[in-house]
């Protein structure tokens, strides 16, 4: 029994993970950036919906929805700002300048909100679920249907829609999207937006599973997060979701069965691997040109 | 229908392209021969939008491009396939002709033209939900060429639709190049293979290191000792 609970936690963190390490995947596809900075804007949606239930004393999914317009927003403002100067400097120019800006959100984090960490309320109470012997909390089963629900409504906007298919194309050949008409900086922006709007409904989960905010929250589940993309097969968005679950269970059961100390090195064990065995990831091609 | 005029184009310090002016009308397929290197890519990216040139301009039914946004191009009805198809890969044949109709307003429209290029590359009717990736050479010259169609452009430009297909499906291509102008569509056509150029082409102008060195009507151009020379293999 306690080995399916374990299990089933994973499946929780995963499917948080999931959130983030879309946003990681979707921007490194279309503009080829690890966008560092992605970890501090779900701190920032954390801060929000803390904000939104303690001060505007909204519902819970109301403050999710202020965060995620919220983060979208920041999102695309980081992006114009931060990163369309760079668009056609070398690889390493926008990598640092993300650094940067993810110590510029932390800071005015502490700035605004002090270095200490607040609490967050308890808003997804009631009854445990009974999966036969198993006690399952409710925020668990909350987190991961939301999860679930958004990655499948992603799937088919990637997949199905007008601006979905503008995105793939830009990923693979801005050059040949723009004579098709894409607007290109439109659709980066999208990306950076659904991307960050994901990340604030993330931080929104992360937080009424791990009830304290303070401005570093977001380095070490943005940490996690990506090497969930990279494990996947960054780029791929299937791939950050197979990735992400995989870390949250091996991170579950490395607490459950060895250690907890030892679950974050296990993580960053597995990223090691990763890069030495199949650094394109599990669902990663290698890039392969054909004349 | 299409004037550029005094055409320079810079890639750093390299000036690639050094004062190119020509003319195509309404209704005709003019080419750009020459070998490589002598600038025919940068020419048309100049014109599509794709770079900025230094010095020049590029006026199209009395618009000045240069001063319009790339992805609003196609919006005029110019619609550009580029050298080495530059299919997107990873969508399928049937995705890739969706986002050529990108600027579609109208769903039946998009269904006619979908229809039309189908008629017109049967082969691609076939392979509808393969990924472009997967398709052979020929397959994706005429995939890149039905995604321009998407848009109903008035006017394309063709980036050396020949390079690496086998001399039948040249022949194919070119015969498609040709139907494409008797719709009414004026061509713009860069290519290596000259002598397969000139016989379709009405213009001919004759680049050499970013420079129009030749130019004059195709026919005369055929019997050129120069161009015969220099391109037609003796």
């Amino acid at each position: 029994m306690d080995f399916v609970l374990q299990i089933i936690n994973g499946l929780h963190v995963g499917s948080i993970y999931a959130l983030i390490a879309l946003g990681y995947t979707m921007v490194y596809g279309i503009v080829k950036l690890i966008n560092f900075a992605h970890g501090d804007v779900i701190m920032i949606g954390s801060y929000v919906v803390l904000l939104s239930l303690t001060e505007l004393h909204v519902p819970f999914w109301i403050a999710i929805i202020v965060a995620v317009v919220f983060c979208a927003l920041l999102g695309m403002l980081i992006e114009r700002f931060a990163y369309k100067p760079l668009r056609n400097a070398s690889r390493i120019t926008p990598l640092i300048t993300a650094i940067g800006v993810s110590l510029l959100l932390q800071n005015i984090a502490m700035k605004v909100f002090s270095a200490n960490p607040k609490p967050f309320p308890n808003v997804i109470s009631g009854e445990p679920f009974q999966f036969g012997g198993v006690q399952v909390g409710q925020v668990t089963i909350y987190t991961i249907l939301i999860s679930v629900v958004l990655m499948v409504l992603l799937e088919l906007f990637v997949l199905k829609t007008k601006m979905g298919k503008a995105m793939r194309a830009v990923s693979e050949d801005a050059g040949a999207a723009t004579l098709m008409g894409i607007n290109i900086n439109t659709t980066i922006a999208i990306t950076f937006a659904i991307g960050s709007g994901l990340a604030a409904v993330g931080g929104a989960l992360y937080s009424t599973a791990y009830p304290i905010v303070d401005p570093y929250i977001g380095s070490m589940l943005g940490l996690k997060a990506f090497i969930a993309a990279v494990l996947g097969g960054i780029g791929k968005i299937q791939g950050a979701m197979l990735g992400a679950f995989i870390i949250g269970i091996t991170e579950c059961l490395t607490k459950g069965y060895v250690s907890s100390q030892l679950s974050e090195a296990v993580v960053f064990a597995i990223l090691i691997l990763v890069l030495l065995v199949k650094p394109a990831g599990i669902l990663g091609q290698n890039i392969r040109e054909k004349v | 229908m299409l004037t550029v005029n005094d055409l320079h184009v810079h890639y750093g310090s390299i000036h690639a392209i050094k004062g190119v002016s020509f003319n195509v009308n309404e209704g005709e397929i003019v080419t750009l021969i020459g070998a490589n290197g002598a600038g025919k890519t940068s020419i048309l990216h100049a014109v599509s939008g794709l770079l900025k040139p230094s010095k020049g301009e590029v006026l199209y039914s009395n618009i000045n491009l240069n001063l319009i946004k790339p992805h609003k191009i196609i919006q005029y009805g110019l619609a550009h396939v580029p050298e080495g198809r530059r299919v997107f890969s990873q969508l399928s044949v049937r995705e890739n002709l969706e986002l050529g109709a990108f600027i579609v307003k109208d769903s039946k429209q998009r269904m006619l033209d979908y229809n039309k290029v189908m008629q017109l590359f049967p082969r691609l009717k076939e392979r509808e939900n393969q990924l472009a990736g997967t398709l052979s050479g020929g397959e994706q010259q005429m995939l890149a060429m039905g995604r321009a169609l998407m848009s109903s452009p008035k006017m394309l430009l063709l980036d050396e639709p020949s390079m690496g297909l086998s001399p039948i499906l040249v022949k194919e291509i070119f015969t498609i190049v040709k139907e494409c102008n008797k719709l009414g569509m004026t061509i713009l056509l860069n290519e290596q293979n000259a002598k397969m150029a000139l016989s379709i082409a009405d213009k001919c102008y004759v680049l050499e290191t970013g420079k129009v060195v030749l130019h004059g009507d195709a026919k005369d151009l055929l019997d050129n000792d120069i161009v015969k020379k220099a391109y037609l293999g003796g």
